[in-house]
């Protein structure tokens, strides 16, 4: 259910550094909320964001409970060769998201 | 009968803890042990006031060219008063271009947010913003 | 109230002249000046503004899409709502609420979505605030973007203009304050560290910081009602649904900002 939305160029010269924005659904429960008769919501958040670049780590990030909800990522690549950009979001259960989008490097 | 418990301590847990420049610097610690750590080259960018705490823009910018032989591997970004020090870190890498990342962070009051750069090289530079967090009109609480 | 009432039938009276159609208008006394009237929007930081302007960044959107999805699936047993809405849903939730010609019933978005989905595709009715209905309304109501507000008024739908206005205007809760007391007199002034907002709806449902999430009108109006100690109605409550009537009758007509970004 946690939508996902990428903004990756579809096509880039050779040696063009892009920008890359990612942002996934997700309440980032920090735990340190408390519900309405008192009890504290227990934390359930993403902990880990990688952006690998035809199989090679690019970026990555850690997140922990002061990332907002639906986390949004801006970096950037260097574009040196045509392939995909793979995004996967791990939580602190183990769960994966993932998703991934071609680029074309001329 | 004597009260055998002589004050009755009504402790309301608070709503969150907060932590401290202590805890901060006990953090980076953790990090980057007791590494030097210069001002400058790190740019950190928030909105001079936040309208709400739950959702403050944040973009950090690294004076790095990013090659092979120089580049950031990554940036510790860093709270003096959330409840904990430590709010993320982005690791980069010389295919990243350039060290400029940006994001959403939740910040538990007006404080200045830190964010901590380390080299390839091993050496850390570090830049901070200060940022108004304003409270709510109607708090539904 | 009475004098409410009077006022409306005086309006109609005086409009009911030969050769014109009796249009009842809101009682002039202590209503926004047409030109100083100010979507949510207005009251934001540059920051935030910019948040909502971002088609990518807007979280809103996330729910847009869901419901852009949600109304072309089609299962086994039940058609898409696209099935029947194949010219899209352009320009409808400027409409709402409104009075549903088959029941005679005021309804809004969440209503009218629900009596499609009970009477027209033979499943449940959505809950409030499930992500589901959120998505569906975000979508319905983002078709609409950039159309003025325009709800009916008129004779059938006065008595609910007048409920509405009714309750927009009285004093309730510990702080016993009205709507029309913060949002029609002293908008534009601090209260803590916001700037007051003229409370019109043509933002949502809306992505609210507060709730880190999206939520329809309802959730902010039990939320506005918390806020001054008073007992909140439940979701789907007629008198709210009345209420929103009034807002966008009041809104004058504010163009349709979904999803908009709130605090």
């Amino acid at each position: 259910m946690a939508g996902i939305r990428l903004a990756v160029p579809s096509s880039a010269t050779k040696g063009e550094i892009i920008e890359i924005k990612a942002l996934i659904q997700h309440a980032m429960e920090s735990g340190f909320r408390r519900g309405s008769r008192g009890e504290v919501i227990p934390r359930d958040i993403i902990t880990r964001f990688e952006c690998r670049y035809n199989g090679a780590l690019v970026f990555a990030a850690d997140f922990h409970p002061a990332i907002a909800a639906n986390p949004l990522m801006t970096f950037h690549a260097l574009a040196d060769k045509s392939g995909v950009f793979d995004f996967t979001w791990t939580d602190q259960a183990g769960q994966v998201w993932h998703d991934s989008a071609e680029i074309t490097v001329t | 009968m004597a009260a055998t418990s002589g004050v009755v301590f009504v402790s309301a847990l608070p709503m969150r803890a907060a932590a401290s420049e202590v805890d901060l610097i006990a953090a980076r610690t953790k990090l980057f042990g007791n590494r030097t750590i210069t001002e400058g080259r790190v740019t950190l960018e928030l909105p001079p006031i936040a309208e709400n705490g739950h959702s403050v823009p944040l973009k950090v910018e690294v004076d790095s060219p990013m090659t092979e032989a120089d580049y950031v591997k990554q940036i510790a970004i860093l709270s003096p008063r959330n409840p904990l020090p430590l709010i993320g870190q982005f690791h980069l890498t010389p295919q990243s271009g350039r060290a400029l990342v940006s994001t959403r962070i939740r910040m538990s009051g007006t404080q200045a947010i830190q964010a901590v750069a380390e080299m390839s090289d091993g050496s850390l530079w570090s830049g901070s913003m200060e940022t108004v967090v304003t409270l709510a009109a109607c708090v539904v609480l | 109230m009475k004098r409410i009432v009077a006022t409306l039938l005086l309006s109609i009276m005086v409009a009911c002249a030969p050769g014109s159609d009796p249009v009842p208008e809101l009682s002039p006394e202590g209503v926004l000046p047409p030109e100083d009237i100010r979507s949510g929007y207005a009251f934001l930081t540059p920051e935030t503004q910019r948040l909502q302007d971002d088609r990518f960044e807007n979280p809103g959107y996330l729910w847009v899409d869901r419901g852009a999805a949600l109304f072309e699936a089609a299962n086994a047993s039940t058609p898409a709502c696209a099935s029947c809405h194949s010219d899209g849903m352009e320009g409808v939730a400027a409409t709402y609420p409104a009075i549903n010609e088959t029941s005679g019933a005021l309804l809004n978005l969440e209503g009218r979505i629900n009596q499609c989905r009970t009477i027209h595709q033979d499943e449940d009715a959505y809950e409030y605030e499930s992500d589901e209905l959120l998505a569906l309304t975000a979508f319905v109501a983002a078709a609409s973007n950039g159309a003025p507000q325009s709800v009916e008024i008129s004779d059938r739908t006065a008595p609910y203009l007048e409920t509405g206005e009714t309750y927009f205007r009285t004093r309730r809760g510990q702080f016993n304050l009205s709507c029309q007391q913060c949002h029609t007199e002293t908008w534009g002034k601090k209260l803590r560290g916001d700037t007051i907002s003229q409370g019109h709806s043509n933002g949502f449902p809306a992505y609210r910081f507060e709730w880190q999430s999206m939520g329809s009108l309802h959730r902010r109006l039990r939320d506005c009602d918390t806020g001054v100690r008073a007992e909140p109605l439940p979701f789907g409550d007629e008198t709210y649904i009345a209420l929103e009537l009034y807002l966008a009758a009041r809104g004058n007509g504010l163009e349709i900002e979904t999803p908009a970004v709130r605090r």
